[in-house]
């Protein structure tokens, strides 16, 4: 298992008691008390390891790191699940499997941000219908992994598509949809052998048309209406946290009582969980950007955001990202005013970007959404370099997802995260040959036995056929 | 089925005489680029010669008549503009409001209802597809037993008439989960309902005196439903059945077997399974070639679907349904070729193949003399990511390079914008 660096982000794992300075949990010291509390002990944590894999050597291929130049008859060695080298001139080891990557291109592990697989799972029946707890506008209280259904054949679809990491969100029906979760997307029976180690958790709000509509019978009922709603949960939130922050310190009297909702608020606010937003038009990003102000939290992404080159220059400041559709446009009036150099007028504007899915087809081609984003912006003379557009699925998901300390990026001590493209990624004939997930080959498009298949599609599809 | 009625040939022909008519009796030759003509080989450094909204020629070696407009295509790749066989392009504005939707009508019988009165020229939707590349679409409706009407529009026009191409060009049923309403809750039930109705127009044709003298027992349907199945029935106009499980297809062979309609698979998920079936009866198959979810009305789903059809001489109709819009019709078509499928079928399958499936390819679908001068210049290969459509003519008329997208790209290349 890769060390996270980052040891306040580790202990967001724990359900409360990310107060950094106090927590009994990680004091070394175990009062008796919090033997039987629950809050005090492990929540949900992540069962995953590493899978064995022989050392890899992918010699004479072009790649894209995200981390700099493209490199032009490069070879990457990893072992262990890390990567030991990128560059000219390397020399494989003894023990490695040598792979010929002539012709070929390696790329980081593509990084989905924005995913409902496992959460709306294929069949796409009622019964698999577990992204959205639609019975309040706040539901702050739920987890997507206790959504999560590790068989949604949709997952091997996505792996096949060179993606490594998703992070699977709440649905948008709600103000505050709730926790999210990011997983490492490899054949497992328990979500939390999927779980990213040490990745913090992440907080889906929803701005616009979807909570309005959703719950216009019983409100909030216009955008003002939304407004008023996160910050009636969030002025909560901060007296919660101020009870449970100022127990910790004295441990005087009982602890206050436990509010799963408010605990997730708290952390946000504590800035232990990171906000994910699904948010539209150009004055509503605005808005959210005044709300976490006014709260003193940080918005690390607005999702959809099909009008942020409209605030391109507003977004760069902020630091807060964008992650775009490449186009889509027109289901709803919110998205009406896509334009397909989105991504690029951002990239001009020095904003991060991000290339997500929020689809179960989108997420199998990833790449080709950015090649769309990238060459829009080149044909309208935008300049966009392919090793800026290869950061827009790789570095700079990995940020906002807050695991760039570990993946994201080739480069020696990173994950070995790597896909292996028949061909330039940004082409339409190009095919994720073969998916290494944190050094683990996981998929291998010309050997039916490296496809992962679900138990769903046992009896019913040929697994790995065409699939 | 019938053409155009002679009232919109009518003010086709008026439109001629105005201001259109002026900017297609242009004469405009394409020179020096690759042409891709579908029906033939390609021809580098060929020359397209468009004239009064036709192709007058197309070779190696043509003459350019003085006067006429030259476009350097060199190092260019030309094509026939892009068909596009399900859309709901003019019906449909913004999905999620119901005043800018007029692709469906509610019930489950509608063998009457034709969407084109209902289409907006205006919208801006058709400028977006048409920069990519798209020339020709099929847009109709999708939902009930029997959906509607869907015609035939080209991508260039102020009014509905100059925009209607051929109305009705295809009657739209659904043989699928979707339909089992219809049929009290049942596939099989969705079956009888149809050969009911097949029945009752039959015999609707055969005695409409005796219909109009109330001397005949109660239909299964009005009257101007029966009237609408007839060109069904005399295998004149198309069926777009959409059916993707496999039991599901084969309920539509039979049927089309059993009344001689001219069936057209929708959808057609799992319909590799049938693939030497539909080749063998010649059934065209309407495919999206991404999806590859699978679900209960389609568990097969595979994403090397088209390649399989076409391997088997099934032929196939390649269209796009993502939130993108029609505008990624080129990029389905490359999905194919990714999959599998040769590089000129997927072509085709964007262009003639199409085409001919609706009985059009007399003007649609081929760089050939005497088409419809429907011709897209192309910076590169135009399955391609890195390529653009560079001229778009419709009828022989250059499509002006705007949208509202090219407004609000305009608008916001510098910020604050300049409003």
């Amino acid at each position: 298992m890769i060390a996270f660096p980052k040891a306040t982000a580790f202990i967001c794992l724990v359900g409360l008691g990310c107060a950094p300075t106090s927590h009994p949990a990680l004091s070394g010291v175990q009062p008796v008390d919090s033997l039987t509390a629950s809050w005090a002990r492990p929540q949900y944590p992540s069962t995953y390891h590493r899978h064995s894999n022989s050392p890899v050597f992918i010699r004479n291929a072009t790649i894209l790191t995200a981390a700099g130049p493209e490199l032009t008859h490069a070879s990457i060695a990893f072992r262990d699940g890390r990567i030991v080298a990128v560059g000219a001139d390397l020399t494989p080891d003894p023990d490695a499997t040598v792979i010929d990557g002539t012709g070929k291109f390696v790329t980081p592990g593509i990084i989905d941000v924005h995913s409902h697989i496992g959460v709306y799972s294929a069949p796409g029946t009622f019964a698999e219908s577990d992204g959205n707890e639609a019975t309040n506008p706040n539901t702050a209280q739920v987890w997507a992994e206790h959504s999560f259904w590790p068989q949604d054949p949709q997952i091997d679809l996505a792996i096949a598509g060179g993606v490594t990491v998703i992070q699977a969100l709440p649905g948008s029906a709600n103000l505050i949809g709730g926790r999210s979760a990011t997983l490492r997307l490899i054949p497992a029976r328990t979500v939390q052998e999927m779980k990213f180690p040490g990745a913090p958790y992440g907080l889906k709000m929803a701005c616009g048309e979807n909570p309005k509509r959703v719950y216009q019978s019983r409100g909030p009922s216009t955008r003002m209406g939304n407004m008023a709603g996160y910050r009636e949960a969030f002025i909560r939130a901060e007296a919660y946290r101020r009870r449970w922050d100022q127990w910790l310190s004295t441990h005087k009297g009982d602890p206050p009582e436990r509010d799963l909702q408010l605990e997730t608020l708290a952390e946000v606010l504590r800035g232990h969980i990171l906000v994910h937003n699904h948010c539209y038009r150009a004055d509503e990003m605005a808005q959210m950007l005044d709300l976490a102000r006014e709260f003193g939290f940080k918005i690390r992404a607005f999702h959809h955001a099909v009008e942020a080159y409209k605030i391109a220059d507003l977004l760069a400041r902020s630091g807060t990202a964008a992650a775009v559709w490449s186009d889509w446009c027109c289901f709803k009036m919110e998205s009406f005013d896509a334009i397909p150099q989105n991504a690029a007028l951002l990239q001009q504007a020095g904003a991060r970007v991000i290339i997500h899915s929020d689809d179960a087809i989108g997420i199998q081609r990833l790449n080709q959404e950015a090649a769309k984003a990238m060459y829009a912006g080149q044909h309208a003379g935008i300049p966009v370099t392919r090793e800026q557009a290869i950061r827009w699925l790789s570095a700079n998901p990995a940020w906002a997802l807050g695991i760039d300390s570990v993946t994201g990026t080739l480069e020696p001590g990173k994950a070995a995260d790597v896909v292996l493209w028949s061909a330039d990624p940004f082409s339409m004939y190009s095919t994720a040959d073969l998916v290494f997930n944190d050094g683990w080959l996981v998929y291998d498009r010309h050997d039916p036995h490296r496809r992962p298949a679900s138990d769903f599609d046992l009896g019913i599809t040929s697994p790995g056929a065409g699939r | 089925m019938r053409r155009r009625g002679n009232r919109l040939l009518l003010l086709v022909g008026l439109a001629l005489a105005s201001g259109a008519g002026a900017a297609a009796a242009q004469t405009i030759a394409i020179t020096g680029g690759t042409l891709y003509p579908v029906s033939g080989p390609p021809i580098p450094g060929g020359t397209v010669l468009m004239q009064d909204g036709r192709i007058r020629a197309v070779g190696r070696d043509v003459t350019v008549p003085p006067g006429a407009i030259r476009i350097d295509a060199t190092g260019r790749w030309v094509t026939p503009g892009l068909f596009h066989a399900r859309t709901t392009l003019g019906l449909q504005e913004v999905g999620s409001v119901p005043g800018t939707n007029e692709s469906e009508q509610s019930g489950e019988v509608k063998a009457s209802f034709n969407v084109a009165e209902g289409l907006d020229p205006a919208t801006p939707l058709i400028p977006i597809a048409r920069l990519e590349g798209v020339t020709t679409a099929l847009t109709g409706p999708s939902q009930g037993l029997i959906a509607g009407q869907a015609v035939l529009i080209d991508l260039l026009g102020e009014q509905v008439d100059s925009l209607l191409d051929r109305t009705p060009a295809a009657m739209v049923i659904n043989l699928n989960e979707s339909s089992k309403e219809a049929g009290g809750g049942s596939r099989a039930g969705a079956l009888l309902r149809l050969r009911k109705l097949f029945a009752d127009a039959a015999e609707y044709s055969r005695r409409k005196s005796d219909y109009s003298r109330n001397q005949m027992q109660s239909l299964s349907a009005p009257a101007q439903d029966l009237e609408a199945l007839g060109p069904v029935l005399a295998g004149a106009l198309p069926v777009l059945a959409t059916a993707n499980r496999e039991s599901d297809i084969a309920s539509a062979l039979h049927l089309a077997s059993e009344y001689h309609l001219r069936l057209i698979v929708q959808g057609g998920v799992e319909a590799w399974k049938l693939a030497p079936e539909l080749a063998a009866a010649r059934v065209p198959v309407i495919i999206n070639p991404i999806n590859d979810i699978p679900n209960f009305d389609g568990p097969g789903a595979r994403f090397d679907a088209a390649a399989l059809l076409d391997h088997a001489g099934v032929p196939v109709i390649i269209v796009e349904q993502e939130t993108g819009g029609p505008r990624n019709l080129r990029w389905a078509a490359g999905h194919a070729v990714r999959f599998g499928m040769p590089w000129d079928h997927a072509l085709a399958a964007v262009t003639l193949t199409p085409a001919t499936a609706l009985g059009v390819a007399d003007r649609f679908g081929s760089l050939e003399v005497g088409k419809v001068a429907d011709v897209v210049v192309w910076s590169g290969d135009p399955l391609e990511f890195a390529s653009e459509a560079e001229h778009v003519f419709i009828r022989g008329v250059e499509v002006p390079r705007s949208s509202r997208q090219t407004e609000l790209l305009d608008r916001y290349r510098q910020l604050p914008p300049a409003y």
